[in-house]
């Protein structure tokens, strides 16, 4: 039932984020658009029941829309090229509407004005998330951790800043795309929101946004199907996804990647993955998501050979430290030196790493503390896992690493 | 800028301070936050509350004292103690309250401290 209406509830996005794309392009204007739409769903609401669903939902809504907009200029009595701009919307919207309603797909014009570098990095995501699927800002705000109202104001200054500062609904040029595109993905990625799951798990406050960033993520493979990056991030995401019911046992324990129980892995989620890594792959061009897919397709593998391929994943993660320095990357890098060459190695990868970095990274200190173990080192391990314990957010993971801590 | 984290505990939390199987568990959890805190550089100060049963609330109406047995208001969730914390914004004193132990159970409350 619940699995009805969430797939209900994601079909109805595709229409949501299309003809938002659609109405924003021509006014420039965000938050104009989705109040329109807002309005026209609020009058769906109101009419369907009555007269029955028309045939074709989405002209009608875009009709509703576009009247909104031409209302809502009238009043406010904006300038005459903004009301001249609304015109051009309402006629182009006749004449879709009363076609078949085909109206282009601007919806990858949407989401590069979403991660445009002109917006705050912190409000792309949650922008993207708005605009594209229509998500509320109080979803939006705790998944982010921050404050509803806060998360509102957010969302309105960036909104105000597109039309004020005249953000083109464009695809850049060949010259800008790859760096453009990275600021798209990242964007995905960070609603998706993995840790190092190793140690941590995804991060639990995102779990909610998988599915949401799963979906961004297949549309803009969709959308731009020669770019091997989009395609990286979307494996990179199904592998980590495929592995969700095996990260729990029954009692509810956090259980790490290497002791997970492989029958429970969606194989049909892996193989997608695979297809798609895959497919990216034939391009040759590779790159940090594609790594960091590649390091998730080596520990998929365990499910068919029962053993980890470390000295491949320690490779991958080396290559992904000089594309990509992120910390994560890094703590991950240390981790494969570990499995390959020893606890030594891996604490010393971890010591290199400069201390306010690292101060508050969970992660690392539950890392550390394992190594310290390892290596027989037993007071410091403790304060290691203490320091980690401290860290974290997620009861089952604090209660794991107390596990874990020498008596 | 300085916040309360205020830290709401369920009958259950005040529970496992004293249950022999849960004890440390519970005490080593708060432990481990309160040296994170402090690591941080971002603890102020704080305190643990003995439980709602022990509290007694005061009311001055009408010239006289008015004394009840118990906490300010009866809800699931009592206060059972709080930190002081220094952080630059909203958003990193509420990534710590995330990290609080309770929050996983009960809930926390972040409120910015009044300027004096």
């Amino acid at each position: 039932m619940r699995d009805a209406h969430r797939a209900a509830e994601l079909a109805a996005r595709a229409s949501y984020g299309r003809l938002l794309a659609y109405l924003a392009a021509r006014g420039r204007d965000v938050a104009a658009a989705e109040d329109a739409l807002g309005d026209a769903f609020t009058a769906a609401l109101e009419t369907w029941p009555r007269v029955g669903v028309p045939d074709n939902p989405d002209a009608w809504l875009l009709v509703a829309a576009r009247r909104r907009l031409v209302d809502r200029a009238r009043h406010t009595g904006v300038e005459a090229t903004a009301a001249a701009t609304l015109r051009r919307v309402a006629e182009t919207a006749d004449v879709t509407a009363s076609r078949e309603s085909i109206f282009p797909d601007e919806r990858l014009q949407l989401l590069f004005v979403c991660a445009h570098p002109a917006i705050d990095e912190a409000a792309r995501t949650p922008l993207m998330l708005q605009a594209v699927l229509g998500l509320d800002a109080a979803r939006i705000a705790s998944a982010f951790l921050v404050a509803p109202a806060t998360m509102s104001q957010r969302l309105v200054r960036v909104k105000t800043k597109i039309r004020d500062a005249g953000i083109g609904f464009e695809i850049p040029g060949p010259e800008a795309l790859p760096e453009r595109l990275h600021s798209v993905l990242d964007a995905i990625y960070a609603a998706y929101g993995t840790g190092w799951e190793d140690v941590a798990g995804a991060d639990p406050r995102r779990r909610g946004l998988a599915d949401e960033a799963i979906w961004l993520g297949r549309l803009v493979v969709a959308l731009l199907p020669d770019e091997p990056e989009a395609g990286g991030l979307l494996a990179l995401m199904l592998h980590c996804e495929a592995r969700r019911p095996a990260r729990r046992d029954a009692s509810g324990a956090y259980v790490p990647l290497t002791r997970q129980d492989v029958a429970l892995w969606s194989r049909p989620m892996i193989d997608e993955a695979e297809r798609i890594l895959a497919d990216a792959s034939r391009a040759r061009r590779p790159g940090r998501f594609q790594l960091e897919a590649a390091v998730q397709s080596v520990h998929a593998q365990r499910a068919k050979t029962g053993h980890t391929d470390w000295e491949a994943i320690a490779l991958l993660y080396e290559g992904l430290v000089r594309v990509a320095p992120t910390i994560g990357a890094r703590v991950a890098h240390a981790a494969a030196l570990a499995e390959t060459r020893g606890a030594g190695a891996g604490l010393g990868a971890l010591d290199a790493m400069p201390k306010d970095v690292v101060m508050a990274y969970q992660p690392y200190w539950a890392l550390r503390g394992h190594l310290l173990r390892e290596l027989g080192r037993t007071d410091e391990a403790r304060d290691a896992y203490a320091r980690a314990i401290g860290l974290s957010e997620d009861g089952a993971v604090r209660e794991f690493l107390s596990g874990q801590t020498p008596p | 800028m300085t916040y309360t984290i205020l830290i709401y505990e369920t009958q259950d939390d005040f529970g496992a301070r004293t249950d022999a199987k849960r004890k440390d568990a519970y005490w080593g959890a708060y432990r481990a936050y309160t040296v994170a805190l402090r690591e941080a550089g971002v603890m102020v100060g704080g305190h643990a509350l003995q439980p709602a049963a022990v509290a007694t609330t005061v009311r001055q109406r009408d010239g006289k004292r008015q004394v009840q047995d118990g906490p300010y208001a009866e809800a699931k969730e009592q206060l059972g103690g709080y930190y002081v914390i220094d952080v630059p914004d909203l958003d990193r004193a509420l990534e710590w309250a995330a990290r609080c132990p309770a929050a996983s159970s009960g809930a926390v409350e972040v409120r910015p401290n009044l300027a004096m």
